[in-house]
């Protein structure tokens, strides 16, 4: 894939961390609004599928600095992770718990084991999709 | 609700799903891997003992997951028949996962076998938990996809075709559940099971009821393999690794089966002429054709595999004669028991010769007994079992169907479970002439495999085989629990009370 166009090349080296924050902002504003796991790990992966086009390959898993088989993997254990602590504390298995922290400067953050549940699914989704980019770029 | 309760009805679903993912994470390391395997189904084995003893103590453990309240958010049931079905499962499972040590190569371990298995675990146990019907379905498709990937690992041409017939149907079959779903969604407007059952009984179009009730006879009988919708299971059980073999025999059309039981105690009423006239042709037919086509075969695995559909028919005759005796349930109940465990050990025994000898057809098989009288031995016992003989499991399983239908008066039903008996003792002593008895074709003695360490094998088998006994012997306990579980399914206000409580 040498013979890429120049626009391709320089928007491409912009639109990767653009897209990945807008990735995380979707992922984070899913809670109560459109967005989520699903759709921001989508766009993250998209994210990466067009660096793969405009890099290479091995640019794209650099990317990613763990394989997307890992991914997958440590995305599964993070969902299946965030329904234990209510069991722990006596309540019904993946009942939402939230805690909140107030940081200087930034006031009030509401964290909640949901937003693992999210992130876990953001990276099984970036996990499975990039298997199988990854897999068929490799293979062509 | 106090805390270990909560803790008990989750953890079968939990422990294979977190030991699944963490075994993709260790996806390089064989060992971990393996070693997640055997913990995994361990503490799963622990954690199904601890269920089934709270439910045994207190009649019902119910959970509301996420804590929504029961009609609106999905629960978790545990009654006596779900908490014993998590226990076989949970057996199957540890037994398969040591035996898969041993026999499944690097090549398919490489390919994700053990977070298959382990996803598989969590779709069954899921499905056997469940407390409302579409949180069922997404079970059942958990577990079919997982299936679906084990049945073709390794990529072998028969196992595609096997598998292609599989996902067919079993598609087929999810797609009926699904439209049985949204009818009966439509007709009472909730997917909780207590609460359908409840709301059921006051919806006055008998007719679109029926229909229902037909559409999950169905999807539920193409599942646990029943007549005239089994021809996925003879085509493709014999393909895959033969602990994937195994684990499917004993547990996947017992899903189906399971489901049968479930709705058609709780929410449909098998009183009903229509539905028990269903049921009662269902059990006959699919005893006597499993047995007849298990006659017509020479492969190992495939005579087993005939015989899991002749087996279900007996099943299927306990539960069709529920309203006639109070005892078939319970027989019903008592033949899964004993079925799952004496089905996956025989699978594992075909896969033990294979290892010996290396293949599965009668032809080319002969003189074991001579080599190693200790595993005909334990194939005796699994296939008397199997067959019905005293004072294995599966004399009394037999004998409490039997005995049911003669109360209900059900002759035709009676003298079919009985000639399908005499018939697959036909079939188990074929398999015993052939592959341990008669002398071996000298021509395979040259290619015999190098056999590697096989001891964990042995174990297993032994470990099975010792449960079947352990259950004939002993078959009061087992009786009384099943006895139990087919009085809490036989009145399913008690199922109801306890998901709804107050909120009735």
């Amino acid at each position: 894939m040498n013979q890429q166009s120049l626009i391709l090349r320089t928007t491409g080296r912009f639109l990767l961390p653009l897209l990945l924050l807008f990735s995380l902002f979707l992922l984070l504003r899913g809670h109560n609004e459109p967005g989520g796991g699903f759709i921001g790990g989508l766009v993250a992966a998209a994210a990466v599928s067009l660096h793969l086009f405009v890099m290479g390959t091995n640019a794209a898993r650099r990317v990613l600095r763990l394989t997307p088989r890992d991914l997958i993997g440590w995305g599964l254990t993070t969902g299946v992770l965030s329904a234990v602590p209510s069991t722990l504390l006596g309540e019904a298995f993946f009942t939402a718990l939230w805690f909140e922290i107030t940081l200087p400067l930034l006031g009030e953050l509401k964290l909640g084991t949901p937003l693992f549940f999210d992130l876990g699914v953001y990276m099984v989704v970036v996990g499975s999709v990039l298997t199988i980019v990854l897999n068929l770029a490799e293979e062509s | 609700m106090s805390f270990p309760l909560t803790l008990a009805i989750a953890l079968p679903i939990l422990i294979p799903l977190f030991s699944g993912a963490l075994s993709v994470t260790g996806w390089r390391s064989r060992r971990v891997q393996r070693a997640l395997a055997v913990i995994g189904t361990g503490l799963l084995l622990l954690a199904s003992i601890l269920l089934l003893h709270a439910v045994w103590q207190d009649g019902f453990v119910v959970m509301e997951m996420g804590s929504w309240p029961a009609p609106f958010g999905i629960v978790l049931v545990a009654d006596l028949l779900a908490a014993i079905m998590v226990l076989l499962a949970a057996i199957t499972g540890f037994a398969t996962a040591i035996y898969s040590l041993s026999t499944i190569s690097e090549r398919h371990e490489r390919f994700g076998y053990y977070p298959l298995l382990h996803l598989l675990l969590a779709g069954v146990n899921g499905a056997f938990l469940t407390g409302d019907i579409f949180n069922l379905y997404v079970w059942f498709e958990v577990m079919l996809v997982a299936s679906f990937a084990l049945l073709i690992l390794g990529g072998e041409r028969a196992q595609m075709e096997g598998a292609i017939k599989y996902v067919t149907l079993n598609l087929v079959s999810s797609a009926i559940f699904l439209s049985a779903i949204g009818l009966l969604y439509g007709l009472v407007g909730t997917l909780n099971m207590a609460d359908i059952a409840a709301k059921l009984a006051t919806v006055d179009d008998t007719g679109l009821v029926n229909v229902v009730a037909m559409l999950f006879f169905v999807a539920f009988g193409i599942k646990a393999a029943a007549f005239p919708f089994f021809f996925w299971l003879p085509a493709s059980y014999h393909t895959p690794q033969v602990a994937v073999s195994a684990l499917f025999a004993g547990l996947l059309t017992k899903v189906g089966v399971y489901a049968l039981f479930r709705v058609f105690t709780l929410i449909f009423n098998i009183s009903d002429s229509l539905t028990h006239a269903m049921l009662v042709w269902m059990a006959g037919l699919t005893m006597l054709t499993g047995v007849l086509g298990a006659a017509a075969q020479f492969e190992f695995r495939r005579i087993l595999s005939f015989h899991i559909i002749s087996q279900i028919g007996y099943m299927i005759m306990g539960l069709a004669l529920a309203p006639l005796s109070p005892l078939a349930l319970t027989g019903g109940i008592f033949y899964i028991v004993h079925h799952i465990i004496v089905k996956a050990n025989l699978f594992l025994i075909s896969g033990l010769v294979y290892c010996l000898r290396g293949s599965y057809e009668l032809k080319h098989l002969g003189g074991l007994y001579r080599d190693k009288p200790w595993l005909g031995i334990l194939f005796l016992v699994s296939a008397f079992s199997l067959a019905g003989m005293p004072p294995l499991s599966g004399f009394f399983a037999k004998f409490i169907v039997i005995r049911a239908g003669i109360e209900a008066n059900a002759w035709w039903l009676v003298a079919t479970a009985l000639v399908v008996g005499l018939l697959t003792l036909y079939s188990m002593t074929k398999i015993w002439a052939e592959v341990f008895w008669k002398a071996a074709p000298t021509e395979d003695n040259a290619t015999r495999p190098a056999s590697g360490d096989l001891r964990a094998l042995y174990a297993t088998i032994a470990a099975l085989a010792l449960m079947t006994l352990c259950i004939g012997l002993g078959a009061q306990p087992v009786f009384e629990l099943a006895q139990r579980s087919a009085e809490q399914l036989l009145d399913p206000s008690r199922y109801i009370e306890a998901v709804l409580g107050e909120r009735l």
